[in-house]
């Protein structure tokens, strides 16, 4: 088992640097000099420019400059934004809990919904429920997400009236940011209605960004049940005459579920990146709708801060899904 | 003596093993859905080749007199608007038709890109065992990483907005898919004996590489390709819709949804269309693309 966490955490550290290289290439790469964008219309003096030059480093070497920038990201340093002036690293830790909630409801979503559905279509194979949930997972999976949320918006808020359009909690709830998530900020304030407030604004963005992995769960819980019904060990079970339910609940679930965890793990970085789409269309404050506008106002440092941080998140989040894995299929850690 | 008797009895047409295509077609064929998709991607590509001829209009001519003119049979001033017009007037017909090619395009040059660059480092990989393919497939890791959204924003983030870099963005994020597969596919087949036969007969690395060895590998790559097709269309849809991709006034599905946000309540049909346009497109290619790995696979075939 050691062995097998460090194979996995010696995979972690080059994935970790290529992404800090593509972050810090982001830097270099841009056309334009990140000093003379500075100086605005005014324009400056040619000392100041050569000291500015000095104190960003940028007469350094480039790989003296590339583990400069390393280091300070390890730290948490990872610069200024160039609009509002406050430190990426704490602006994204502001809007991470918005994107957190959002994703962990919608993936909550997705497996309440996806698992039933996919040991059913397994169970009832061939039949008209089957393809319906086939069907169904087909279309979710192909479906463009920004415009399945425009949909839900058009319907359940336009039409209906439902729900909000847009935003975490109603204007006139002010909650104090305790957690973070406002479903538990709502209910730990005193106002009775925030609670039903929060959850009405957040429904609708969790079904959109839940979608996609919903189709991907239901698949898979579906292919992954079917392999397995196949087993010896169940034929054996049904043989001895264990009901249906006790088959499929105690013997095969069991196994089946092994690849479907895998799969979960994948969708929450999947769906970190759906969040782009979602928050953009909901208005959601999280850090999705943060990085697109970063890169509308050309806010470069927010860019990479945001980038990187996202996929250091992503990394740890299947380096766990990883080990993860090894604990419950034992198979895997003796290869 | 049935089994001697046996030929004899068989037309002599159907003794001759069906062709590679004409089994894949067989195959393929049963399945209702690759069918439906097939005829559906049929239907996208002669509006694309077509789209000047059936467009009923320009996609950029604006009728001012019309503006987010509702879908009708009744014509306005002479013009008729089938699914009505946009927020300047322009006909929504024509710019889904229009769209259609621009989506195929997209498709076609992003799939290309990453295919072809794909498979030669796939082929690489699975040639020069080693520092090479460590190299490489510790890249595509890299690359893999990230979810496909966040790294094509990010290399749109470094290349600028645009439909080219848009495109670039999309076969990058494709690539490691085919890098791992063509490789994959390469070590299975270079421990087979005719690999070896060919080496001995005295071909080269690159003549193993290209013509012994890669067209044997083809089967998931036709797959992957396929399904790349969805991949980019709803990728460069999602840029186009964020703003990344194709810019206004171009006729792309997702930046017609994004430039005609605001009329959401008053008009649906300039948000709906373009969207059901790429579920239709995006839809039809995994149809087919399953389809056909069910029809290649020879796993499932049974």
């Amino acid at each position: 088992m050691i062995s097998f966490i460090a194979k996995r955490l010696s995979l972690v550290l080059p994935t970790f640097l290529g992404i800090t290289l593509l972050v810090f290439s982001l830097i270099r790469l841009l056309p334009g000099d990140p000093v003379e964008a500075m100086s605005g219309e005014r324009g400056m003096t040619p000392e100041r420019y050569t000291r500015l030059v000095h104190e960003f480093g940028l007469d350094r070497p480039l790989w003296q400059q590339y583990f400069d920038y390393v280091w300070r990201a390890l730290h948490g340093d990872l610069g200024l934004s160039t609009i509002t002036h406050e430190p990426v690293f704490r602006e994204f830790l502001t809007l991470f809990p918005a994107t957190i909630e959002l994703s962990m409801v919608a993936l909550f979503l997705a497996l309440a919904i996806g698992l039933p559905a996919g040991i059913l279509a397994a169970m009832k194979r061939n039949t008209v429920y089957d393809y319906t949930v086939m069907g169904a997972s087909l279309t979710g999976y192909s479906m463009p997400i920004f415009w399945w949320g425009l949909l839900l918006i058009l319907f359940f808020s336009v039409t209906l009236g439902w729900t909000p359009v847009s935003g975490r909690i109603a204007i006139q709830f002010d909650i104090p940011p305790v957690t973070g998530f406002m479903l538990i900020d709502s209910l730990l304030s005193d106002d009775a209605g925030a609670f039903r407030s929060a959850v009405s604004h957040l429904i609708l963005p969790a079904v959109a960004l839940g979608t996609i992995p919903l189709a991907v769960i239901a698949r898979m819980t579906r292919s992954s049940m079917l392999e397995v019904l196949r087993e010896d060990y169940v034929r054996t079970a049904r043989a001895k005459g264990a009901s249906t339910w006790r088959v499929v609940g105690i013997h095969a679930l069991r196994n089946a579920l092994i690849p479907v965890v895998t799969t979960v793990g994948l969708q929450v970085g999947t769906m970190l990146a759906g969040a782009i789409l979602t928050e953009t269309i909901f208005s959601w404050p999280g850090i999705g709708k943060w990085l697109v506008e970063a890169i509308h106002r050309r806010d470069y440092p927010a860019v990479q801060g945001g980038i990187l941080m996202s996929a250091t998140v992503i990394i740890a989040v299947n380096l766990v899904v990883d080990l993860l894995y090894g604990v419950i299929n034992p198979r895997i850690r003796h290869h | 003596m049935t089994q001697a008797s046996l030929p004899q009895a068989a037309p002599p047409e159907t003794s001759a093993p069906p062709t590679q295509l004409a089994e894949l077609w067989r195959d393929f064929r049963r399945n209702r859905g690759a069918i439906i998709g097939l005829a559906i991607v049929v239907a996208l590509l002669l509006c694309a080749l077509l789209a000047d001829v059936i467009a009923p209009y320009s996609p950029s001519e604006q009728y001012r007199d019309a503006t987010l003119h509702a879908p009708s049979w009744e014509p306005v001033n002479g013009h008729r608007f089938l699914l009505g017009t946009d927020p300047v007037g322009r006909d929504v017909l024509s710019r889904l038709i229009h769209g259609t090619r621009l989506s195929l395009l997209i498709g076609l040059v992003s799939v290309g890109l990453s295919l072809s660059l794909g498979v030669v480092l796939g082929l690489l990989a699975g040639f020069f065992r080693g520092a090479t393919e460590f190299t490489i497939m510790r890249l595509m890791d890299i690359m893999l990483a990230l979810p496909s959204l966040l790294l094509a924003v990010s290399v749109v983030a470094i290349l600028g907005p645009g439909l080219m870099n848009a495109m670039y963005a999309i076969a990058i994020v494709m690539l490691p898919h085919f890098v791992r597969l063509t490789r994959a596919a390469v070590i299975g087949e270079l421990g087979k004996d005719y690999v070896a036969a060919s080496r001995l007969a005295g071909a080269g690395t690159f003549r193993l590489m290209f013509d012994t060895v890669l067209p044997n590998c083809a089967a998931p790559l036709i797959v992957q390709a396929t399904l790349g097709f969805s991949t980019a269309i709803l990728d460069a849809a999602a840029l186009g819709f964020l703003g990344l991709g194709a810019q206004p006034p171009t006729p792309e599905w997702g930046s017609m949804l994004a430039s005609a946000l605001e009329f959401i309540q008053s008009a649906w049909w300039v948000v709906t269309l373009p969207g059901l346009a790429i579920l239709v497109s995006v839809l039809a290619f995994n149809l087919m693309g399953d389809g056909l790995r069910d029809a290649l696979d020879p796993k499932l075939k049974r």
